[in-house]
């Protein structure tokens, strides 16, 4: 049987490609310390945290941007940005109904209605609509177990002492060119806390959106789960369109601590640019997760169906002993995507494990790069490491690469690496088409079949959106 | 980083110093492009993604000469009098030694030396060399800019030499540290089959840098097999490049055994140029003590139907540090190419590590590649059982090395090297055993 819903949403166009029309706060285009000042001011921030972006400015001022990646892209004039935009507000909403119409309307469109959140497979949404989070739903319900999940700016505001214990730990300010860039001017993003022994009753979940022209945004996601404590946290996006090319630096950071586990999954569906490859998102993204504590675990599932230019290795850092890292990720690149993607897993802790399996599917002109590190450190006694990286190829223009890098310091170390290339086989199509299935239904079964093993890892609701995003970015490179 | 540059210019003034003698008139051009690439390249940094893991510092810090005066060839003659001495050429620190080489060749079959083929007959070589490996890094461009002598072979079309042709690079121990830039030209023509073993193999004690480079050229359906082995000096700097570019048809086995240097690093080509080639390209490094060694290989699919198969093998013991970066490249047009990599390695102490990259760059779709990569340790269930069997502690870890390292021993093909290698390799174990559980 083929899969009915990525049928029907196969050969169709970017859906998601509206723009909302309102009124944009923003400050002056550029970047210099008077706007990381002016973007903090505006903020209400402490000093500390001001003193924080300006120590990163002044270290990103001394930065190259890194061009090692396996990405062909314009250069990018990160003076001629916006780095601020907010919708424009007169109070912070204390319900759904003081949102701005306009705003719900643009989430209906996506399919979340805001109003529906509390009725919908519990899940709390909390919205970044651009930089501002504008939503925050079922927050109650959290607050009475303790948890804290809420926009990063208000977490600065009632909660200073858990973002300043935390904030950087991960991912430092010096860490690379976009996260110093993001650490310098980030806008928005969530903050998530999970107190001693709590599991975390539902799917935490935020949907990002690039709207104000021209604005490049820089989320900063914080989640810190607490001892014994369980949580798990999907993030999907979409775009509209665009035909100048955007600027997307995140940075997330997961701190785990003795016996916590965090699931992190991504569906992201970012504007791709069009056939010929004009416009669409640059996305450079730092995600990393430290497992600090023992036993601790932290699960990286992605789904990248979009951006023009991918350039994201969500990582673990396996700190505790017997700590586990995993990562699944499907990436997708049609007409002229590039996706330079992968992670690494830094093993430190004894009995340390991790698991990577990454399938890349490249169709039309695209380029899919796999680049993962697994580092064994000398006193990482008993690290166990496998990985598996396929690559899947439709077309004759697209290529797919993989360069793993694998660095033991411990004999004691057990670190496989796998990988293999090859396009739909010829005996699978038959054996498809022989059964009365159209050849587009049967590639699109296929691509499913080699995805399953990441998709399963996926919350059931994201598991639905992925392969309907599936086909829609592959739409009209089968058969 | 001033000494660097000191060093660079070293070598600069010896170009200055030397150029006049330098053999082979078509190649005053080329030789000075090459100096101009090694002066604008200068040595490799670790900042460069091809020489991240390999420091070459230590090599800049030491100012390497040209050898000045003849070797003494006394103490090296039993290495020149080895099992394959029937079709040998052999060199002593970079020069032509007529005394350990045999003329005594089958028809079709020539061997000589480059710099003599270089005076009397340069048509025979102008097509070949330095066009196979024209770029490459700039220890590459140093040797085509200095090299002065080498071997040359030439295998006339459907020439078939019953024996290995055996091309021996020995280095004697002197006082100064010199340098070498052996340079061999293989030219296997159309329907061909021939075995080449090239060795080097180098005194206790002896410090020298062996900048060398080879260039294999296989004709449309010729065969070659080739086996390097690497038995420097412990002290000695070993540097080289084994280019190879295939016909239509054309197969090549590579068998490439470092054992030797305290630094060597071994980069490794194949350009896949007609329809139908194949490549398969197997090696074993060994390393213990403060060896460094560092493999780099790429086979580069330019035409359609190629298969490659390739497999490298490492022991690390000691405090040795182990580079293995394979390429393999399909490009846009080599279609239904298909193509294996796999890396292993084997970590016998606490200090000694590992860096393994395993790469595919894939431009065409219907293709099969497949690559993968192990590090690991010996296997403790597999050791017990052993010992279960009444075998000492000493004796299992030797029985599993030899087992690991004997699939690649295995497959050279030339006899006596094979059989020399196990020996090597069952000597080198005993040492193996300080690290371990």
């Amino acid at each position: 049987m083929a899969d009915k819903t990525a049928l029907e949403s196969i050969s169709k166009d970017y859906q998601y490609g509206f723009e909302t029309l309102i009124e944009m706060e923003t400050v002056p285009r550029g970047l210099n310390e008077e706007i990381v000042r002016a973007i903090s001011a505006r903020k209400k921030e402490p000093d500390w945290l001001l003193q924080w972006r300006l120590k990163a400015f002044r270290h990103w001022l001394t930065m190259k941007e890194p061009r090692w990646a396996n990405l062909r892209y314009p250069k990018i004039d990160y003076q001629n940005l916006y780095y601020y935009a907010a919708p424009k507000m007169k109070a912070k909403p204390k319900s759904l109904d003081e949102v701005d119409p306009e705003i719900r309307r643009t989430y209906e469109k996506l399919g979340i209605p805001l109003a529906e959140q509390e009725l919908l497979a519990g899940v709390a949404v909390d919205a970044v609509f651009d930089s501002i989070s504008v939503a925050t739903t079922f927050k109650d319900k959290l607050a009475k177990l303790g948890i804290i999940f809420c926009s990063i700016s208000e977490a600065v505001q009632e909660h200073p002492d858990l973002v300043r214990k935390w904030l950087g730990t991960v991912v430092p300010y010096t860490d690379n060119f976009y996260a110093t860039l993001n650490s310098a001017v980030f806008s928005d993003g969530s903050f998530c806390y999970i107190p001693k022994g709590v599991r975390c009753p539902v799917e935490l979940s935020t949907y990002f959106r690039i709207n104000a022209k021209e604005t490049g945004q820089f989320e900063r996601t914080l989640i810190v789960a607490d001892e014994g404590s369980t949580v798990s946290y999907l993030e999907g996006c979409t775009a509209p369109m665009r035909d100048e090319n955007q600027l997307h630096a995140a940075v997330v950071e997961l701190v785990a601590l003795d016996n916590a586990t965090i699931k992190y999954s991504t569906v992201q569906n970012w504007y791709p640019g069009d056939k010929e490859g004009k416009g669409g998102i640059f996305n450079f993204v730092t995600k990393r997760g430290r497992c600090k504590g023992v036993n601790s675990h932290i699960s990286w599932t992605l789904v990248e169906t979009g951006s023009a230019i991918t350039w994201k290795y969500p990582s673990c850092i396996l700190q505790g002993n017997n700590s586990v890292g995993e990562f699944y990720s499907v990436a997708v690149t049609n007409h002229w995507q590039q996706a330079d993607t992968g992670t690494k897993m830094i093993h430190i802790g004894k009995n340390t494990r991790s698991t990577i399996i990454s399938k890349g599917i490249s169709a039309g002109h695209g380029q899919n790069t796999y680049r993962g590190g697994v580092q064994i450190l000398k006193i990482a006694e008993n690290a166990r490491n496998y990985s598996q990286c396929d690559s899947l190829l439709l077309d004759d223009q697209c290529g797919a690469h993989t360069f793993p890098y694998l660095d033991v310091q411990n004999p004691t170390a057990q670190v496989e690496h796998e990988a293999s290339t090859s396009k739909i086989g010829e005996d699978q199509l038959f054996y498809c088409r022989q059964r009365g299935l159209s050849n587009e239904d049967a590639v699109n079964m296929i691509v499913n079949g080699f995805c399953k093993r990441v998709f399963k890892e996926l919350p059931m609701e994201f598991a639905v959106e992925a392969q309907k995003l599936m086909s829609v970015s592959l739409e009209g490179s089968v058969g | 980083m001033t000494v660097t540059l000191e060093t660079k210019d070293l070598y600069l003034q010896e170009f200055e110093r030397a150029e006049k003698s330098l053999p082979g008139a078509f190649l005053k051009n080329i030789r000075r492009s090459a100096l101009e690439r090694f002066s604008t390249l200068g040595f490799p940094s670790t900042q460069e993604e091809d020489w991240r893991f390999t420091d070459v510092a230590p090599l800049a810090e030491i100012p390497y000469r040209p050898p000045t005066h003849t070797a003494d060839t006394a103490p090296l003659v039993a290495s020149a009098r080895g099992p394959l001495k029937d079709y040998q050429i052999a060199f002593v620190d970079g020069r032509f030694t007529p005394d350990f080489s045999s003329s005594r060749l089958p028809s079709g079959v020539t061997v000589g030396s480059l710099a003599s083929f270089l005076e009397k007959d340069p048509g025979r070589i102008e097509p070949y060399l330095t066009r196979v490996a024209a770029d490459g890094h700039s220890f590459t461009a140093l040797n085509t800019a200095l090299h002065r002598d080498g071997a040359f072979v030439h295998v006339r079309k459907g020439a078939r030499p019953e024996q290995p042709i055996h091309l021996l690079f020995l280095s004697s121990r002197r006082a100064a540290p010199f340098v070498t830039y052996p340079r061999v030209l293989a030219v296997i023509e159309e329907g061909a089959r021939a075995m080449l073993v090239q060795s080097f193999i180098g005194p206790a004690g002896g410090t020298y840098f062996t900048n060398a480079v080879t260039e294999l050229s296989i004709g449309d359906g010729a065969v070659l097999d080739y086996t390097l082995v690497q038995r420097e000096s412990h002290d000695a700097f070993h540097i080289a490049t084994i280019q190879a570019r295939q016909g239509r048809n054309a197969a090549l086995t590579s068998h490439s055994i470092a054992l030797g240097a305290r630094l060597a690093r071994t980069d490794l080509g194949a350009v896949l140029n007609g329809e139908g080639a194949e490549c398969t390209l197997n090696g074993l490094y060994e390393a213990t003590g403060h060896q460094h060694v560092d493999n780099h290989t790429t086979i580069d699919h330019a035409t359609p139907h190629g298969t490659s198969r390739e497999l490298y093998k490492g022991i690390l013991d000691g405090k040795a540090r182990g580079v293995f970066d394979g390429r393999i490249v399909v490009r846009p047009q080599a279609q239904k190419t298909n193509a294996i990599q796999t890396n292993k390695n084997l970590l016998l102490s606490k200090e000694a590590l590992v860096h393994t990259k395993p790469q595919l760059e894939i431009f065409a779709n219907d293709v099969k590649c497949k690559h993968g990569a192990t590090i690991g340790q010996l296997d403790r269930d597999v050791l017990f059982y052993l010992r279960s069997r009444g075998i000492g502690p000493e004796e299992a870890r030797r029985i599993l090395i030899h087992a690991f390292a004997g699939e690649i021993i295995d497959k050279v093909q030339v006899d006596a090297i094979r059989n020399q290698l196990g020996g090597c390799i069952f000597l080198m174990v005993p040492g193996a055993g300080k690290g371990g559980t």
